[in-house]
């Protein structure tokens, strides 16, 4: 178990111009770019497939306040466009989300799940789904006053909060933290397979398609309020991103470098917890995003740990391709969620198939 | 130490927060797992809506005349123990293989795709030929579950360099999604789908209480695998390197460790449903008990598994009088308190 064993660090150049250096890894540069290039291609992909499928070129005039054919402009800016964004919000939310608690917890298979985050909101999300429909007696009037999207965040945030009290004593420990998130996880999610069981099953149907990520019906209201949140959460992210690499290391080694590891370690989990719910509250528990990016993100710059800016950039590609898929390839339309899943399998596969030599 | 072995420590002993429990008496490491069985067995079959005592429990066993509660002890709660006895001990011991291959804590059975190899199979199923009988479920949660792993074994080994950890838990949680949404995607399309699934998906000792005499040669077939693993376990548990030199053969141990985690697993599966909560916990469990040799920990999995199963079985049958809660929400809510009281009180053996 030792460092030497890992994936090498990808090359590195050093720029110098007189006093001022900077380190540039040129193939993480160039994954960067061609990454942000697949998010503008399938953010366009996106916007141009719906119900009808409009020419590119209508969309783009549309967007840019182009209203000379009333529908199309509707359609766009009132239909298309918040849903984009949401894709966009949830795919990057979910991904930086999942690169910070993989770094934090050293642990690969740490998705945002260990936060407890996500299965709080899909317990929030699925009583009131449930109990408004009249699954118990007695609760129906309350659950049916508050909406779903309120219920999500709260019952995230709560769950969130939850784990890290219970897993703080005098110091916080990630190992402990990992094992408290989990045990409230399995909680949470026995919980909510048993609600599922209560209420009729037109009402399990309906928190199902909740639970598996979907982006119908996404509105401004809701998108532009998270749109804020999620920009100011990720720019917070990408500025603690470099020095939560740190915490992979051996926490007496990183406390001999002059690093807080308590603080860094609770900042790091603070976030990520904000970054899921956002992303939640935003597409539902898109199922995948959050562990999967953060690891195709890592395999194809060839980093060490999960880097944040790819992992949300890939996060981005992922969930926008993913719902242009579920939405259109059926004569059905889908939850995005089911085709993150059944798409970002086969290409995790093919990663580990392909970079296994890096991997050993 | 990095994120790439996905382990959680440095396992060298030197600098590391925790090391394994050493020289913890043996009257501690076998008989509180044994004293917890054998009270969750009693209590199993004394226990019920309607409870009995241990005389009406003597007379069933040994001198039946066919009373109600002779039938019930006899047709009902026997069956349904001997179902949770064999669930618990398949996924506590599957957990901890699936814990020690994949050098991770965070890993249960389900993560080689067991569990929604299963439920895809089932779903799949229903969503073409409409319901299904108890038998053909069970029937095809076997083999589904089988698939499955095998896949998930098989993309895992492609490596030059065998089956690593790191590619067995990417794989695995890669095949797991892609059924997982799969299985989505049919019960969103069709009612009959996802009302089978809901139910099948709670985990219950009572719904296929007999699937498990014609299990148990698969069972046991699991449980020797197992045991055959136990001294590969403890010298990869050093790292594959060091395993290599003294002798351990990387690939075959890893083969022999699947194999009994599918067997083991699927058979929980197919009797119980996905009691998830239990492949997850018992082993940290049995590891706080028993240490990280898995000479001693292998038999504590076992037994506080089956000890885990029945006592929330038993209390579902209690809380929920004249009805019952399944196996796998108590189990959850039990459980989860339990295993953050004990990750806060005491240091964990790490995997």
């Amino acid at each position: 178990m030792s460092p030497g064993a890992d994936t090498p660090l990808a090359p590195a150049r050093v720029l110098r111009a007189g006093p001022v250096s900077i380190m540039v890894r040129p193939r993480a540069v160039a994954v960067g770019v061609s990454l942000a290039v697949l998010c503008l291609l399938a953010a366009a992909v996106h916007l141009a497939n719906g119900g009808t499928a409009l020419p590119v070129d209508a969309v783009a005039r549309a967007l840019l306040g182009d209203d000379s054919n009333r529908l199309v402009y509707l359609a766009v800016t009132e239909l298309r466009a918040p849903r984009t964004l949401a894709a966009i919000i949830a795919g990057a939310c979910l991904a930086a989300a999942g690169a910070l608690t993989q770094t934090v917890a050293r642990n690969p298979l740490a998705s945002p799940d260990i936060l407890g985050v996500t299965a709080g909101s899909s317990l929030g999300a699925v009583s009131v789904v449930v109990l408004a429909g009249g699954g118990a007696a007695g609760l129906s009037g309350m659950a049916g006053n508050v909406s779903l999207p309120v219920a999500a965040f709260a019952g995230g945030v709560l769950a969130g909060a939850l784990v890290y009290l219970l897993a703080l004593s005098r110091s916080i420990d990630s190992y402990r933290l990992v094992l408290v998130g989990l045990g409230i996880n399995g909680l949470a999610v026995s919980l909510t397979t048993w609600m599922l069981t209560l209420g009729d099953v037109t009402n399990a149907a309906q928190a199902l398609t909740w639970m598996s990520g979907s982006l119908n019906g996404k509105d401004w209201p809701l998108v532009e309020p998270m749109a804020v949140l999620g920009a100011v959460l990720l720019a917070a992210a990408l500025v603690l991103g470099r020095r939560s690499a740190l915490l992979t290391l051996d926490d007496d080694v990183t406390t001999g470098l002059g690093v807080r590891v308590g603080l860094l370690r609770l900042a790091a989990f603070g976030l990520a917890a904000l970054l899921a719910s956002t992303g939640v509250v935003v597409a539902g528990p898109l199922v995948f995003v959050a562990l999967a990016s953060p690891q195709i993100a890592r395999l194809i710059t060839g980093s060490v740990t999960p880097p944040i800016l790819p992992s949300a950039l890939v996060g981005i590609v992922f969930v926008l391709i993913a719902d242009t898929v579920a939405a259109n390839a059926l004569p059905v339309s889908l939850p995005a969620g089911v085709a993150t899943a059944v798409l970002g399998g086969p290409y995790l596969i093919f990663l580990v198939l392909r970079y296994q030599r890096r991997l050993a | 130490m990095t994120l790439d072995t996905g382990t959680g420590h440095d396992l060298s002993g030197i600098g590391s927060t925790r090391s394994a429990v050493v020289g913890r008496s043996p009257w501690v490491t076998a008989g509180i797992p044994a004293a917890a069985v054998l009270a969750a067995v009693v209590a199993s079959i004394c226990l019920g809506s309607s409870p009995s005592t241990l005389a009406e429990v003597w007379h069933a066993i040994v001198t039946p005349t066919g009373t109600d509660m002779d039938v019930t002890i006899r047709e009902l709660r026997w069956p349904r123990t001997l179902t949770g006895i064999a669930a618990g001990a398949c996924l506590g011991v599957a957990g901890l293989l699936t814990q020690g291959h994949t050098r991770n804590a965070v890993a249960d059975p389900g993560l080689l795709g067991i569990n929604q190899g299963a439920a895809l199979a089932i779903v799949a199923a229903t969503f073409t030929f409409g319901g299904l009988s108890v038998y053909t479920q069970a029937t095809l949660a076997f083999f589904g579950a089988l698939l499955a792993s095998v896949v998930v074994f098989l993309i895992g080994t492609a490596a030059r360099h065998g089956a690593t950890p790191i590619t067995l838990v990417l794989s695995g949680a890669a095949v797991t999604a892609l059924c997982g949404g799969v299985v989505t995607g049919l019960t969103l399309l069709d009612e009959a789908s996802l009302d089978t699934l809901r139910f099948w998906q709670v985990g219950s000792l009572a719904a296929r209480s007999n699937v498990i005499d014609s299990l148990w040669p698969f069972v046991l077939a699991g449980l020797l695998l197992a045991v055959l693993n136990i001294g590969a376990l403890n010298t990869l548990a050093l790292g594959e390197d060091v395993a290599r030199s003294l002798g351990t053969s990387v690939l075959a141990a890893r083969s022999t460790g699947i194999a009994a985690i599918t067997l083991l697993a699927g058979c929980a599966v197919t009797m119980a449903g996905p009691i998830a909560f239990a492949g997850l916990v018992v082993p940290h469990l049995a590891r706080a008990v028993a240490g990280g040799d898995y000479r001693r920990s292998l038999p504590a999995a076992a037994a506080i598994g089956v000890g885990l199963v029945l006592v929330a079985d038993t209390a579902g049958r209690l809380i929920a009088r004249p009805g019952e809660l399944s196996v796998g929400v108590v189990l959850a809510v039990i459980g989860a308190p339990f295993f953050v009281l004990l990750a806060r009180r005491r240091r964990m053996v790490t995997v």
